[in-house]
């Protein structure tokens, strides 16, 4: 009796031993998971903190006046969230059909050994780093654009202000047609993996039906995959709202709104970019952090809307039987 | 008789419909392809008649002054990427140990979705952030700085590729362990771990491969350096930043070097991400 009560009195310690180490070990990973979670809320935390002087100064004006007057130490952040909205918005518009086009061909059209080849290639467009697509926007597509595009939409569009103008190889359409290009992987990317999800079943029952290859796409696939491409698009525009070299590069840095298109033009992101190591006064330095608030909840906001879309329509698919 | 014919120009106007969309299709592939062989194309034309000895060996000539190269630029480049890897790596693999491990308790699908969140945050933000907590604090711009926001953006990478490798550890060879009587600790590092290794490895080279491409979180935490410099509480130059400030400067001669940088540059980035394709072949799952 007595022994065996010695003998559980060891065991549990030796037990007690044994879960200590996993409780420290625990530990030990908890830290850097907190770390994780404890970055996002300081990224947040700190920005607010470190903008508060020029949010004390100008409260709410900050975002509806479009005077950006440093030497005056007056600042409004108008100019580039139009200049960011304006850029994300050509951007995508160009992107999307084309991306929603690869993704097709990619998930429908070609066989599969060429389409992961494909896919390969596509994602090697989001690897080049922005600031060789700005180098190659300032010597290559921006001179392009100006010389050869612009004309061209001026003459047949130019009734409308947006395509009115000076042509020079910095602007906001440069801006534009560059994000442009960066987004499409993204966005094609995960579209891929969207349509890729729709179960074959919804796809035979539309062909058993007598239906073309695009009457399938359009009855069984964009349907079912619609909630997911428009994850995909707003993880395409959280990119294009955050990109800074690439657009610093083309866009011409002017912190004023234009009906042009073809005017040089200035993004929250470009601004920051250009003006932060130059930037004397203390309201200066805060109202640039301020931007980097505001670009932050933008992107915060896009990136967590698409990642809830997507994550639950693939989820939905793969309930539903789904590759 | 003639609803026969109709039916028959109805299925044919199908059938064109067909073609056109799907045409398009493939159509719009080859539009977002061309960029990528132009950039390329231009990058080996224009950079590699640039590219010499002297690039990798010499260092910058005073302004206006042809010649020199970007020694500094490529040693600071490996210099930013050891320290984000050395802070970065450790706390990314220790978060994603415990998204995989213990990932369905408490808090850890609140982690799960900041890591995701924090991947899409823009890279300039970062680079404000590191600005404030640490460019601030120490007086000036230092390659800490830069390291600090490079491994800022490396963490959420390495830790959700860590967790997806884990997760992927088949349970039977948990539970044999388990069943030996090995700890749940021990069981993760030495059964776990050593099955994922690869596949974390694989994740680092990618992290890795975006943070080296980064320009936006350098400006003003790494900042540049015209100068040889490896301390870390000094500015450090970085291939990035000085394919930057060459691209927009007036002087033909730094347009040029800006070229063979980035030539340099994107070869390396390009390199690391089929070394990941190569490695991973199907296994991984590559995040945005």
């Amino acid at each position: 009796m007595t022994h065996s009560v010695v003998m559980s009195n060891a065991k549990r310690r030796e037990l007690k031993s044994r879960f200590s180490g996993d409780r420290l070990f625990r530990m030990f990973t908890l830290a850097p998971a907190l770390i994780v979670l404890g970055l996002l809320v300081g990224i947040t935390v700190v920005l607010i903190w470190s903008a508060r002087e020029s949010i004390a100064k100008f409260g709410f004006q900050f975002v509806f006046s479009s005077d950006w007057d440093p030497a005056n130490d007056h600042f409004g952040a108008l100019p580039f969230i139009y200049g960011t909205a304006v850029s994300s918005a050509l951007a995508l518009l160009i992107a999307i059909p084309l991306s929603l086009g690869v993704a097709l061909c990619l998930s429908e059209m070609v066989p599969g050994w060429l389409a992961s080849r494909l896919a390969f290639l596509v994602e090697l467009l989001a690897a080049i780093p922005s600031v060789v697509y700005g180098l190659w926007g300032i010597f290559v597509l921006g001179p392009f654009l100006s010389t050869r595009i612009e004309p061209i939409l001026a003459r047949y569009l130019g009734f409308i202000p947006l395509f009115q103008g000076p042509r020079v190889a910095v602007s906001m359409f440069s801006a534009g047609v560059i994000l442009a290009v960066m987004v499409i992987p993204f966005i094609s990317a995960v579209s891929t993996d969207v349509f890729s999800a729709v179960p074959p079943s919804q796809r035979e029952a539309a062909l058993a039906l007598g239906a073309t290859r695009w009457e399938m796409v359009r009855i069984a696939v964009l349907p079912y995959g619609f909630m997911g491409v428009i994850g995909a698009i707003l993880l395409g525009l959280g990119r294009a709202l955050g990109e800074t070299i690439a657009v610093a590069m083309v866009i011409g840095n002017r912190p004023a709104i234009s009906a042009s298109l073809f005017m040089p033009a200035s993004t929250l992101a470009s601004v920051i970019a250009n003006e932060f190591a130059e930037a004397t006064s203390d309201v200066y330095v805060s109202a640039l952090l301020e931007l980097g608030l505001v670009l932050l909840v933008l992107g915060m906001l896009a990136n967590m809307i698409a990642r809830l879309l997507v994550l639950r329509t693939t989820r939905r698919m793969a309930a539903a039987g789904g590759r | 008789m003639s609803s026969d014919r109709k039916s028959l120009r109805h299925a044919a106007w199908r059938r064109r419909k067909n073609d056109l969309m799907m045409g398009g299709t493939v159509a719009a592939t080859v539009i977002t392809l061309a960029p990528l062989f132009l950039i390329l194309g231009y990058l080996l034309s224009k950079g590699f008649s640039s590219l010499n000895l002297d690039f990798f060996i010499r260092m910058p000539k005073p302004v206006g002054e042809a010649g020199g190269g970007m020694a500094h630029a490529i040693a600071g480049t490996f210099e930013l990427i050891m320290l984000a890897s050395l802070i970065g790596v450790p706390i990314g693999i220790g978060a994603g140990l415990y998204l995989g491990e213990h990932g369905r308790e408490g808090f850890a699908p609140a982690a799960r979705f900041a890591a995701d969140v924090l991947t899409g945050i823009p890279s300039i933000v970062v680079g404000v952030f590191a600005y404030a907590v640490v460019v601030r604090p120490m007086g000036g711009f230092s390659a800490l700085a830069g390291g600090v926001a490079l491994a800022i953006i490396m963490i959420p990478l390495v830790a959700r590729t860590t967790e997806e490798m884990v997760a992927l550890v088949p349970r039977e060879l948990r539970e044999a362990s388990l069943a030996l009587g090995v700890s749940h600790w021990r069981t993760t590092l030495s059964v776990v771990l050593p099955t994922a290794l690869g596949g974390i490895l694989t994740g680092i080279i990618l992290a890795v491969a975006r943070v080296a491409g980064e320009t936006a979180p350098l400006l003003f935490t790494a900042f540049g350096n015209r100068f040889w410099s490896t301390a870390i509480g000094q500015p450090i130059a970085s291939l990035t930043v000085q394919v930057y400030t060459y691209a927009i400067s007036p002087f033909d001669d730094w347009q040029r070097q800006a070229w063979a940088g980035a030539l340099v540059l994107t070869a390396i980035v390009l390199g690391l991400e089929l070394m990941v394709r190569w490695l991973a072949r199907n296994r991984l799952r590559i995040h945005r």
